[in-house]
């Protein structure tokens, strides 16, 4: 291809560049929206996101059935939790609840802690309510609720997931230090949420 | 190398077909085959239907093939018959149905449910005969209509025979967890579509 014209080629894709109007493509506007909000709220608070994750520490150091026990009944309790918030039920000391989350799965998991099944998963799914609660009087109207919903739970889900995957390096000697570390990390960090939250 | 007599039947043969041509009516307008396919694409693309078709299937193949192939047969036939209902009433649209049908189904998944077989078959008679009513409600005239109503039901055969099949044949307790997962995600999508459906203002 000569230089001139190449040189005209680049202009006119310049152009068409500039000029680009929407598509609009998608035959119910707002409805992916819809997917994508609710995909990222659960990872736009570092409080959620620390919590979500630690989770699935404690779960993968606790090992079965824990493991998976946790993440099958966490996104339920979240859900009732966030239900009760679009109800608009008040629930008193959300933020606190959600900082001592983070504080009390960062404890559990730098300590290694090993509470009864039972105990565990009702730790956990209290903790979950508050999360729950706290995301269901921050979902913006004018989402498709199903999508909103699905990529919300989605979200939650894979948090959970990355949890217990980063879990796994638990079986060697220098994996558990390292999770400990992680804990010992989530906990400060909830100290910090704490603060925020009561100052 | 092909031997002259060969290839001369070989012309004629073509020849033949070239001066003998018909229209290969290959577009959906002149088939008539439009309306199954929006039928279809309804079904993929609505995922109030879809999912709680998933979370039965999953189910079923969770309980082993025999609930799996009931569940093949049964919930097509009742999700044609609750069609036929809803092409003829054209009703409204419940929320309320499918959220129930969300947090039941996925919750039964979770729960790694053993049902017996009769059960099974219930579920999927409901399930059939609710979605499949909504489902010709909103393929009724000016829609797609009775051949859409079709297309849908071939959807949900499919999608039933895919997912079950998939899953029968798991044994270990890792990939039946991931199923377990997915029926709680499916249960907690339900219970917020319930708080959607009746919080303040909506």
């Amino acid at each position: 291809m000569r230089r001139g014209s190449a040189g005209a080629w680049a202009l006119a894709l310049l152009a068409v560049l500039v000029w680009a109007p929407p598509v609009r493509a998608h035959v119910q506007q707002g409805q992916a929206a819809g997917f994508f909000t609710g995909l990222g709220h659960p990872v736009s608070g570092l409080d959620h996101v620390l919590a979500m994750i630690a989770v699935g520490l404690w779960g993968a150091q606790l090992g079965a059935p824990a493991i998976w026990l946790l993440p099958v009944t966490f996104p339920m309790v979240m859900a009732l939790g966030g239900m009760v918030g679009l109800l608009g039920v008040p629930l008193p000391g959300v933020e606190v609840g959600i900082a001592a989350s983070a504080i009390l799965l960062g404890l559990a998991v730098m300590s290694a802690l090993r509470p009864p099944l039972a105990a565990a998963v009702v730790v956990v799914g209290l903790f979950g309510i508050f999360h729950g609660h706290a995301h269901g009087t921050e979902l913006p109207a004018g989402q498709s609720a199903l999508l909103y919903s699905t990529g919300f739970v989605m979200a939650t889900g894979c948090l959970h997931a990355v949890g217990i995957g980063v879990g796994l390096i638990h079986r060697w000697p220098w994996g558990q230090a390292l999770l400990r570390a992680a804990g010992a990390l989530v906990a400060l960090a909830g100290v910090f949420f704490m603060w925020r939250a009561i100052a | 190398m092909m031997r002259p007599p060969r290839r001369l039947a070989a012309v004629i043969g073509g020849l033949a077909l070239a001066s003998c041509p018909s229209s290969a009516e290959a577009h959906l307008v002149t088939t008539g085959l439009g309306p199954l396919y929006d039928g279809l694409l309804h079904f993929a693309l609505t995922p109030e239907d879809l999912v709680p078709v998933l979370a039965l299937a999953l189910l079923a193949g969770l309980r082993g093939v025999t609930q799996g192939r009931r569940a093949l047969f049964v919930l097509p036939a009742a999700w044609l018959l609750g069609g036929v209902i809803g092409l003829t009433v054209h009703g409204g649209v419940s929320p309320g149905w499918t959220a129930l049908s969300f947090v039941l189904l996925g919750g039964l998944v979770a729960s790694d449910a053993r049902l017996p077989l009769g059960a099974t078959t219930l579920l999927a008679a409901l399930l059939g005969l609710g979605h499949g009513y909504l489902n010709g409600s909103a393929l009724a005239q000016p829609g797609p209509g009775a051949v859409g109503l079709l297309g849908s039901v071939a959807a949900v055969f499919t999608l039933v025979a895919l997912a079950a099949s998939f899953v029968v044949p798991l044994r270990t307790v890792w990939a039946r967890v991931v199923v377990r997962v997915a029926g709680s995600w499916i249960a907690a999508i339900g219970l917020l579509l319930i708080g959607w459906a009746i919080r303040p203002g909506a």
